[in-house]
C-alpha cells in the first residue's frame, strides 16, 4: 500500500486501521502483546489504550519532525521518539493503577518493539502532515484495541468465567482454564482468523452468484 | 533444585517458561522464520548470539545507571544498546565469516526489533539477576527460542503436503501448531520442582 503526501484527509484515514488494515486480524502485526497479555478483557483494554496513546504521540512527533530527521538515522530516531513515549505511558499506568501495573508487566515496556508503531511511523507518519498521522494512529490503535478486546473477552469467559471481574456464568459452569494459559491465546486468535476468513469466503461466493 | 543457580535459570528459560511458547516473545520472526528447518537454524543462532551480547551489555549499563539514578532512562538506552549491538555483530560477522553473513541475510538487521532480545534486558534487570545468572538466562532464552523455531519449521514443512480446509491456511493453521507447541511446552512446568 503505497500513501503519498498529498491526499486530502478523509474518513479513510482513519478507518483504515479500524477493518480493512487491522493490525492483528489482517496485518499479523504486534502479534506479541496481543497474546500475552489478552488473558483478561481489563488488561487486554489497558494494553490497547497505552498502545494507542503511543502511536498518536509518536505519529504526531515524528510527522513534526519528519523534514529535520536525516535518512541514514531515520529508525534510529523514531525508536528513540517511540521510547520516550512509552516510558511516559509506563510512568502513567503505574500511577494510576498499581495491580494493572503489575498484571501487565514488562510488556507495557516492550511497546517500543511492538511492529505496528514503528511500521506506522515509517510507512505513513514520516510523509503525512502531523494532523493526519495522529488521526491514521488513532484509527490504528483502536483497530488494535478492539482486536485485543475481542481475544481478551472471549479468553477471560471461557477461561474464568468473568467478564471484567463480573461473574457471567452460572455457578455450574466448568472454567476452561487452558484458555487463559498460553495455548488458549494461539486457539483464540487461530479461531478468529478462521472466522474471518470463513466470511470473506461466503462473500466471494455470493458475488460470483 | 535452587530456584536462584544458573543451571535452573538455564532450564527454566529453555523449557519450563520458553521464551517463545510460553511468555509470547519473539513471534514475528517465529512464524516468519520458521517456513524451513536451515533458515529457522540460523535465525536462532544468530538471535542466541545477539542475546548474549545485549545481555551483558545490559548488565553493565543497568549498574551505570543505578549508581546515577537515571533508571527513567533504562528504556530508551537499553533499546539503543541493542540497535548498536545488532549493528557490531553484523560487522564482525561480515568480517570473519562472510558466509554466514549470506546465509542469515536480511534476518541480522530485523533482531534488533524482536521482543524477545528487549523482554530479557528488562526481565533479567527486573529480577535482579547477578552477572552469571544473567548469562545463564540469556543462553536458556536463545536455546529455547532456537528449540521452539527448529520445531515449528519441522512440522510446517511436512505441513505442506497435508489437506488443510481452505479457511485455515496459512495463518490461523500455523497458530494453530503453535498452541498445540504450547499445549506440549505445558508439560515441562513441573521440571525442577
Amino acid at each position: 500500500m503505497s500513501v503519498k503526501g498529498n491526499e486530502p484527509l478523509t474518513m479513510e484515514t482513519f478507518t483504515q486501521g479500524l477493518w480493512k488494515d487491522n493490525p492483528v486480524f489482517v496485518m499479523l502485526l504486534g502479534l506479541c502483546p496481543t497474546l500475552a497479555v489478552t488473558n483478561s478483557a481489563i488488561n487486554a483494554l489497558a494494553m490497547g489504550l497505552a498502545t494507542t496513546f503511543v502511536l498518536i504521540c509518536s505519529g504526531f512527533l515524528v510527522s513534526l519532525l519528519r523534514k529535520v530527521i536525516p535518512k541514514q538515522v531515520r529508525i534510529a530516531s523514531y525508536i528513540i521518539i517511540i521510547a520516550t513515549f512509552v516510558t511516559m505511558a509506563d510512568y502513567g499506568i503505574k500511577a494510576i493503577s498499581l495491580d494493572l501495573y503489575k498484571a501487565l508487566g514488562a510488556f507495557i515496556q516492550l511497546i517500543v518493539v511492538n511492529c505496528i508503531i514503528l511500521g506506522r511511523a515509517e510507512a505513513y507518519a514520516s510523509k503525512q502532515k502531523p494532523l493526519k498521522a495522529m488521526i491514521n494512529g488513532a484509527g490504528m490503535g483502536l483497530g488494535f484495541t478492539i482486536a485485543l478486546l475481542s481475544l481478551g473477552v472471549v479468553r477471560e469467559i471461557l477461561g474464568s468465567g468473568t467478564l471484567f471481574g463480573m461473574h457471567l456464568m452460572p455457578e455450574r459452569f466448568q472454567t476452561w482454564s487452558v484458555f487463559v494459559l498460553p495455548p488458549g491465546g494461539f486457539f483464540v486468535l487461530a479461531g478468529w482468523l478462521m472466522l474471518f476468513s470463513w466470511w470473506r469466503e461466503r462473500k466471494a461466493q455470493k458475488e460470483v452468484i | 533444585m535452587d530456584p536462584q543457580s544458573p543451571t535452573f535459570i538455564f532450564l527454566n528459560a529453555f523449557l519450563i517458561n520458553n521464551f517463545v511458547l510460553a511468555m509470547f516473545l519473539g513471534l514475528c520472526p517465529f512464524l516468519g522464520v520458521s517456513g524451513k528447518i536451515k533458515t529457522a537454524g540460523n535465525m536462532g543462532v544468530a538471535v542466541t548470539f545477539v542475546m548474549l551480547v545485549s545481555s551483558i551489555c545490559a548488565f553493565g549499563l543497568n549498574i551505570l545507571l543505578t549508581r546515577y539514578q537515571l533508571e527513567f532512562l533504562r528504556l530508551i538506552s537499553y533499546i539503543a544498546v541493542i540497535a548498536s549491538a545488532v549493528q557490531l555483530v553484523e560487522m564482525a560477522v561480515k568480517r570473519f565469516s562472510p558466509s554466514l553473513f549470506r546465509a542469515l541475510g536480511i534476518f541480522l538487521p530485523l533482531i534488533t526489533t524482536n521482543c524477545a532480545i528487549l523482554g530479557l534486558a528488562l526481565f533479567q534487570t527486573a529480577r535482579e539477576y547477578t552477572f552469571v545468572q544473567s548469562l545463564a538466562f540469556a543462553l536458556g532464552a536463545g536455546a529455547g527460542f532456537t528449540l521452539a523455531l527448529l520445531l515449528m519449521a519441522g512440522l510446517r514443512e511436512k505441513l505442506d503436503l497435508a489437506d488443510v480446509p481452505s479457511i485455515a491456511k496459512g495463518a490461523a493453521m500455523s497458530l494453530m501448531i503453535a498452541g498445540l507447541l504450547s499445549l506440549a511446552f505445558m508439560g515441562f512446568a513441573g521440571l525442577g520442582g
